[in-house]
C-alpha cells in the first residue's frame, strides 16, 4: 500500500532551484535510503515532507489524501515524524520527560492538572522494551550513550503512532556498536509497518538497512531502485555525477 | 567488554545521585557548618530574637530569588528585580494613601486590597514588558532587564522626588500586621516564603509548564520542535520574577513603615548570587526553589554572623563574593570528577 506519493515536487529559494520535478512513492513498512552530496536537495526534500516549508510546485499525497503542510505540526498530525540529526533532546531531563515533551500525560487532582509521572514512566519503559533498547526511562539524557539518545528520539516518534519517520543522519556521530543498535531500531520500525526515510552519508548503513535507495544530485532524483539491484560503487558514481542515471 | 557494559548500566548509589549530588545539598551542608561556627563565635547568634531577625531579613531576598531562579532556569537573567521591588512598594504606598482618602477607605481592608493589587499589577506589567521584549523581539535578557533596572529606579525617584513614602491611612495597621506580623512567633515573611517555595516546587516538578521551563533551559530548539509554547513560557517566567519582586517589595514596605526611593538598591546582585550559590546554573536547566532559599539563607547568616562577631562590615561583600565563586568552583570540580 502506498503511503506517501510525491508528484513533481520542486522548490526554489529566490533564484536558486533547490529541488526540481521529484517524484517519489513510499509504501508502509518500507525503508528508503536517501543519499546525495551536500546541497543535492536531500534536506530540502525531507523538510518539505516534514512540513518545515511548502514546495514551490508539485503535489503531495499521504495515505490517499492530498496534503499541504503549513507547519511541522500539520505533518505530525497525519503521522509524519522527524528524528533530527542532533536529536533535539533536552539533556537535563529524563528519558521519559523527553519522550513526552509537549505531549505530557496528566491526572486531575482537585482543580489541578498535574503530571502523571508513573504513567509516563511506564509508557516510556514499554516503548524502550519494544525497541529492545537498554535505555532506562528515569535516567537523565545527559548520562546516556549516543545509541540510547537515538532510542529516546525514536521512542518520541513511536509515542505519536507515526506512520512515516524521517531520520536525518542518525549514525553520523556515534560509535560502531551504537550504529548497529540504531540500525536494529530501524528494523523494528519496519516490522511495525512504519515507513522510514533514512538520510545518510554512510553507504554501509544504507545497504544494510534499506529496501530501496534514492539518489539526489543537484536537486534532481537521479536514481530510485531496490537495494538488491544496486551496489555501493554505482551509488557513489551517481552521487558524484560519474554516472548520469541508473 | 562485558565489564564496560555492566558499569555503564549500573545505577548510581543513592548518595551519588539526585538531591544528594546537587549543589543545593552541599551548600545546605556548608550552611549548617557556618551556623555552628557563627554560634561558637557569637553565642547570641542562636538567640530567638536574632534567629527571627535573620529569618525575616533573608525571606525578602529569598522570595525574589525564587523568581530569579525561574528566570535562570530558562537560561535568562533578570537584573531589574531590585528596582521592581522599590517601584512596587512605592506605588502600593501611594495607592494606599489615595484609596484610604477615597470612599474605598470606608470598608476596612478594601483600601489596602486595592493598593496591594494595584502594586502587584504594576509589577506584572513590568514583567510583561521584559518578557515580551525577550521572548517576542528576542532581545538579550541581560540588556533588556539592565535597561528596565534603570527605567524602574528612575520612576521611583521621579514619582517620589527622591523622598520616602510613608505607609499611612486607615488600613496602615492591617497592612503592617499582614506584612510584618507573625504566626506563633514565626515571622510572616518566612511563612510567605515557604508557601511560595513549596508552590514553585509543585509547579516545576508536577506541571507541564514547569517541565517546559526546564526543557527551555536544557535545549530551547528541542523544546520548540516538540511544540512547547516557548514564547509564552519565557514571558511567564519574567512576569513571575517581577511579581515575586513586587511582593517582596510590599513586604519590605510593611517592615519599614515607609518606602525610601532607594529601597532594595543593588539587591539584584545579592538575589542572583543567592540563586547561584543555591545551585541555579546560569547556562540554564538546573536549579530549584530549595536552592534559592538555602542560598539566600547562607548569605544572610554570614552577614549577620559577621556583624555579631564584630568583624568589620566592609568585609561582608568580599566574603559573600568568595562564597559565590567557591560554590561554583566546587560544583565544577564535582561535575568534572563525575563527568556529568
Amino acid at each position: 500500500m502506498t503511503l506517501l506519493t510525491l508528484d513533481a515536487i520542486g522548490r526554489s529559494f529566490g533564484a536558486i532551484q533547490a529541488l526540481a520535478g521529484v517524484d517519489l512513492s513510499i509504501a508502509a513498512g518500507e525503508v528508503v535510503g536517501l543519499m546525495g552530496d551536500n546541497g543535492a536537495g536531500k534536506s530540502t526534500l525531507a523538510k518539505i515532507i516534514a512540513g518545515n516549508f511548502p514546495p514551490s510546485s508539485g503535489t503531495m499525497m499521504f495515505d490517499g489524501q492530498q496534503v499541504a503542510f503549513a507547519r511541522p505540526v500539520d505533518a505530525r498530525a497525519v503521522g509524519i515524524e522527524v528524528v533530527y540529526q542532533d536529536l533535539a533532546l533536552a539533556d537535563n531531563l529524563s528519558a521519559a520527560a523527553n519522550v513526552f515533551l509537549g505531549r505530557e500525560l496528566h491526572r486531575r487532582i482537585g482543580p489541578f492538572l498535574l503530571l502523571d509521572h508513573s504513567a509516563m514512566q511506564q509508557r516510556a519503559t514499554a516503548l524502550f522494551r519494544e525497541l529492545k533498547s537498554e535505555t532506562r526511562a528515569e535516567d537523565l539524557v545527559r548520562q546516556m550513550s549516543g545509541g540510547q539518545r537515538q532510542a529516546v528520539a525514536i521512542a518520541r516518534t513511536r509515542l505519536a503512532d507515526a506512520r512515516l519517520i524521517i531520520m536525518d543522519e542518525p549514525t553520523a556521530a556515534i560509535s560502531v556498536r551504537q550504529v548497529a543498535e540504531v540500525l536494529a531500531l530501524i528494523g523494528r520500525l519496519r516490522e511495525a509497518g512504519i515507513a522510514v526515510i533514512l538520510i545518510s552519508h554512510r553507504m554501509p548503513d544504507i545497504f544494510e538497512t534499506c529496501d530501496r535507495v534514492v539518489v539526489m544530485r543537484r536537486g534532481r532524483k537521479v536514481a530510485d531502485k531496490p537495494i538488491a539491484a544496486s551496489s555501493p560503487q554505482e551509488v557513489t558514481g551517481l552521487i558524484t555525477g560519474a554516472l548520469e542515471t541508473a | 567488554m562485558a565489564n564496560v557494559i555492566s558499569s555503564d548500566m549500573r545505577r548510581p548509589a543513592w548518595y551519588a545521585g539526585g538531591f544528594f549530588a546537587s549543589q543545593t545539598a552541599y551548600v545546605s551542608g556548608a550552611l549548617a557548618i557556618i551556623v555552628i561556627i557563627m554560634a561558637a563565635l557569637a553565642p547570641v547568634f542562636l538567640s530567638l530574637g536574632n534567629l527571627i531577625n535573620v529569618a525575616t531579613n533573608f525571606s525578602y531576598i529569598a522570595i525574589v530569588s525564587l523568581g530569579a531562579t525561574l528566570v535562570i532556569l530558562t537560561a535568562g537573567i533578570d537584573l531589574s528585580v531590585g528596582s521592581v521591588m522599590a517601584l512596587t512598594a512605592i506605588l502600593t504606598a501611594l495607592l494606599l494613601r489615595w484609596t484610604s482618602a477615597s470612599p474605598l477607605g470606608a470598608v476596612p481592608g478594601l483600601a489596602m486590597s486595592v493598593a496591594v493589587l494595584g502594586g502587584l499589577l504594576s509589577a506584572c506589567g513590568i514583567g510583561l514588558i521584559n518578557g515580551l521584549l525577550i521572548a517576542r523581539l528576542e532581545l538579550t535578557p541581560f540588556v533588556t532587564t539592565l535597561g528596565m533596572l534603570s527605567v524602574a529606579r528612575g520612576l521611583c525617584y521621579a514619582i517620589t522626588r527622591g523622598a520616602g513614602v510613608a505607609i499611612t491611612g486607615g488600613d496602615a495597621d492591617l497592612f503592617s500586621s499582614l506584612t510584618d506580623g507573625d504566626i506563633l512567633g514565626v515571622p510572616l515573611p518566612l511563612i510567605y516564603l515557604l508557601i511560595l517555595a513549596a508552590g514553585m516546587g509543585v509547579f516545576l516538578h508536577h506541571t507541564a509548564s514547569g517541565r517546559y521551563v526546564f526543557a527551555l533551559g536544557g535545549n530551547e530548539r528541542a523544546a520548540r520542535l516538540a511544540g512547547v509554547p516557548v514564547a509564552r513560557i519565557k514571558t511567564g517566567v519574567y512576569v513571575a520574577s517581577a511579581l515575586l519582586a513586587g511582593f517582596a517589595g510590599i513586604l519590605m514596605a510593611g517592615w519599614l513603615g515607609s518606602v525610601p526611593a532607594n529601597l532594595a538598591q543593588g539587591y539584584e546582585l545579592r538575589i542572583i548570587a543567592a540563586a547561584v550559590i543555591g545551585g541555579a546554573n546560569l547556562s540554564g536547566g538546573i536549579g530549584g526553589p530549595s536552592g534559592a532559599v538555602v542560598g539566600a539563607a547562607l548569605i544572610e547568616v554570614i552577614r549577620n554572623g559577621l556583624v555579631l562577631a564584630r568583624v568589620d562590615t566592609y568585609w561582608q561583600d568580599t566574603l559573600v563574593g568568595v562564597i559565590i565563586i567557591a560554590a561554583v568552583v566546587v560544583d565544577r570540580l564535582r561535575s568534572r570528577r563525575t563527568g556529568s
